[in-house]
């Protein structure tokens, strides 16, 4: 075991108890707050994982931004405090767990049987470059299709928002 | 490293969202749970990249691609969101149930 | 072994060096603020502890840090504690990429050279926001958490146009890393005394950037968060003792760092005309004095400008930052690609100074119609 190895162990047992955290805390900002150090344990991931530009970009959008903006919903809406109204009954809860840890299982088993021994190779951090001349070159077309969507989900925003 | 680490790792984290989606009540907690879930498929993406070297690094492309989606899933969702809130004072999702006669 | 031994002393050195000489420009900074003010103002300013004054912070912080810490009793315990470290790491953290020199010797003047350097300094800016939203949200109390929700709207809004600002940098400079930038504003003057620095080829860009980061870091005129004539401190508000003072250093270490990034992708960074005597101290002094040149400007901006209305910030970073960023950096782009017969920095500078003017009329005075047109939406304030 080596010390990229050591690293993603911590950075996973932290990000895995945050985003558990995260779908079972009782207060609403703090759910969020775990929300924000799972993000923040993934983007730790990407840097082990040799992608240091979308570990900050994870950064800067989801913790910098979305994470931010949902606070902001929080702050706006007065979201009760309690597990009664934010969960819901028993049964359903149940159900769901028995939903989630059935697709951890199934994952792990699957996955497991494909690539239980493969390894990924230490390799030097993608470059910048190397990334752009990808996206420009080879996906542009995903990427204005993206761009469109972005414009589209902005205009959206602001019409349901308004309040006239 | 070998790929079972980021794979169980992401497997969790979208294990933990399904859970959240089923089992909140207050949309905006629903909302996070699938943040958690779309991560969880970028850690996957980046993994792969990672583990099948591809020259066209098309895994972390994707997982820009999917972040961007995100950012416009939150702005969308949080703008319906609000709205429930202005028009019912309630953001659980069950008592959203006006088109259910 | 011992290499690594000497390499990880050096380090040290290098870390506790820049931490050292951050607090003492923020001491510095919080004092020239206060004299400097105070000689806009026709007023005396700090001048009893120390020569000309110059201790006076340093006991204001021994004040501030035996003073009672009063926690109101509606707070969020943890988070309440928590909310000025959040604020204070970035602050701190964002300064490692900056290269404050060339070299002593053969070790970089640079804590770190990340590959994407530039883009770290707006994650740890982004980080920021959180400090201001949890301070507002575990004071359990309204003006802060109003505070919290204008800084959130504000940082977010703001953060686009900075980001945007410093793309056509990226794009001039064809690197994210600090170090590259500053190697790339490098070279032979042109016409023989214009440096090849990025404030004349992205001129539009600089003023930007320089906006937004006033705004980012919350400084007058865009510092509503904390508008003491209508949120008594803002997010701060319930803050006192040694968390207050944590809140108090971030903000101008934010002040310091916002000016070192503005040095560093605008001004060439430490580059400047150096004397063959003592080589290493010529570019931190550069380094030194163009960042003073910045904090000057922040000091000058809050003695002159009254604070702006919410939703004019809004207006001004939406509808004008944002859309003169982006269309510069468009006209960045064609020109990089472009084939033409004039020196690319040239033609770009000819174009940012006709934008900067464009830029310049919108903060010319209305005609009394228009102004008359202007009342405050939802005619509460007469």
């Amino acid at each position: 075991m080596n010390g990229q190895e050591v690293a993603f162990l911590i950075l996973a047992v932290i990000g895995g108890l945050a985003g558990l955290l995260v779908v079972t805390s009782r207060n609403v900002v703090h759910a969020a707050l775990y929300l924000v150090v799972a993000l923040a344990s993934v983007a730790g991931v990407y840097l082990l994982l040799a992608a240091p530009f979308v570990a900050f970009v994870q950064v800067i959008i989801y913790v910098g931004a979305i994470v931010v903006l949902i606070l902001f919903g929080i702050m706006l809406t007065r979201a009760p405090v309690g597990r009664r109204v934010l969960d819901n009954t028993l049964r359903a809860r149940v159900g769901a767990f028995v939903v989630g840890a059935g697709v951890f299982i199934m994952f792990t088993v699957f996955l497991g049987g494909a690539f239980g021994d493969e390894r990924i190779e230490n390799q030097g951090a993608t470059a910048t470059e190397a990334l752009g001349e990808s996206l420009f070159r080879n996906y542009v077309l995903p990427f204005e299709a993206v761009s469109v969507l972005l414009l589209a989900a902005l205009i959206g925003a602001i019409v349901l928002a308004r309040r006239d | 490293m070998p790929l079972m680490y980021p794979l169980v790792f992401a497997a969790f984290l979208f294990s933990a969202g399904v859970y959240g989606v089923l089992a909140r009540r207050n949309a905006v907690m629903v909302l996070m749970s699938i943040e958690l879930m779309l991560n969880a498929v970028n850690v996957n993406l980046v993994a792969f990249n990672a583990y099948l070297r591809d020259e066209l690094v098309s895994g972390q492309v994707f997982a820009l691609f999917v972040i961007a989606v995100a950012a416009a899933e939150v702005g969308i969702g949080l703008a319906i969101v609000l709205l429930i809130f202005r028009n019912r004072e309630t953001v659980n999702i069950d008592e959203v149930d006006l088109l259910r006669w | 072994m011992t290499g690594t031994v000497w390499d990880i002393f050096i380090l040290l050195v290098k870390v506790v060096g820049v931490f050292a000489a951050l607090m003492v420009t923020v001491l510095l900074t919080i004092w020239l603020e206060r004299r400097i003010v105070a000689f806009m103002q026709t007023r005396v300013g700090p001048n009893r502890v120390g020569p000309f004054g110059v201790l006076q912070t340093l006991a204001d912080g021994i004040k501030l840090f035996f003073k009672e810490d009063v926690r109101p009793s509606n707070a969020d315990k943890l988070l309440y504690g928590v909310a000025p470290v959040i604020m204070m790491i970035p602050a701190f953290l964002a300064f490692s990429v900056i290269p404050f020199g060339f070299a002593f010797g053969s070790e970089r003047a640079q804590l770190a050279d990340l590959n994407v350097g530039l883009l770290f300094v707006l994650a740890m800016g982004s980080l920021q926001v959180y400090g201001i939203v949890l301070a507002g949200w575990a004071s359990g109390s309204n003006y802060p958490l109003l505070g919290a929700v204008r800084s959130s709207a504000q940082m977010i809004s703001y953060e686009i146009a900075q980001g945007l600002s410093l793309v056509g940098v990226f794009m001039t400079a064809g690197t994210l890393s600090a170090a590259g930038i500053v190697a790339a504003q490098q070279g032979d003057p042109l016409l023989g005394f214009i440096p090849r620095w990025y404030v004349i080829f992205q001129f539009p860009l600089f003023l930007v950037f320089l906006l937004s980061g006033i705004a980012e870091t919350n400084r007058a005129p865009f510092d509503l968060p904390e508008a003491e004539s209508e949120l008594v401190g803002g997010y701060h508000t319930e803050y006192s003792g040694v968390k207050f003072a944590l809140f108090f250093l971030a903000e101008y270490l934010n002040i310091v760092t916002v000016s070192a990034v503005a040095t560093t992708a605008f001004l060439g960074g430490p580059d400047g005309p150096a004397p063959d005597f003592l080589p290493w101290l010529w570019p931190i002094l550069w380094f030194a004095a163009k960042v003073f040149f910045f904090i000057f400007i922040f000091i000058w901006l809050r003695a002159t400008l009254p604070r702006l209305r919410f939703d004019r910030l809004m207006d001004f970073g939406w509808k004008v930052l944002i859309p003169v960023a982006l269309a510069w950096v468009a006209v960045t782009a064609v020109v990089l690609v472009v084939d033409v017969n004039l020196p690319r920095p040239v033609l770009l500078g000819a174009i940012g100074v006709l934008l900067a003017l464009l830029l310049l009329s919108f903060l010319l005075p209305s005609s009394d119609k228009e102004k008359a047109d202007r009342t405050a939406p939802g005619g509460s304030t007469p």
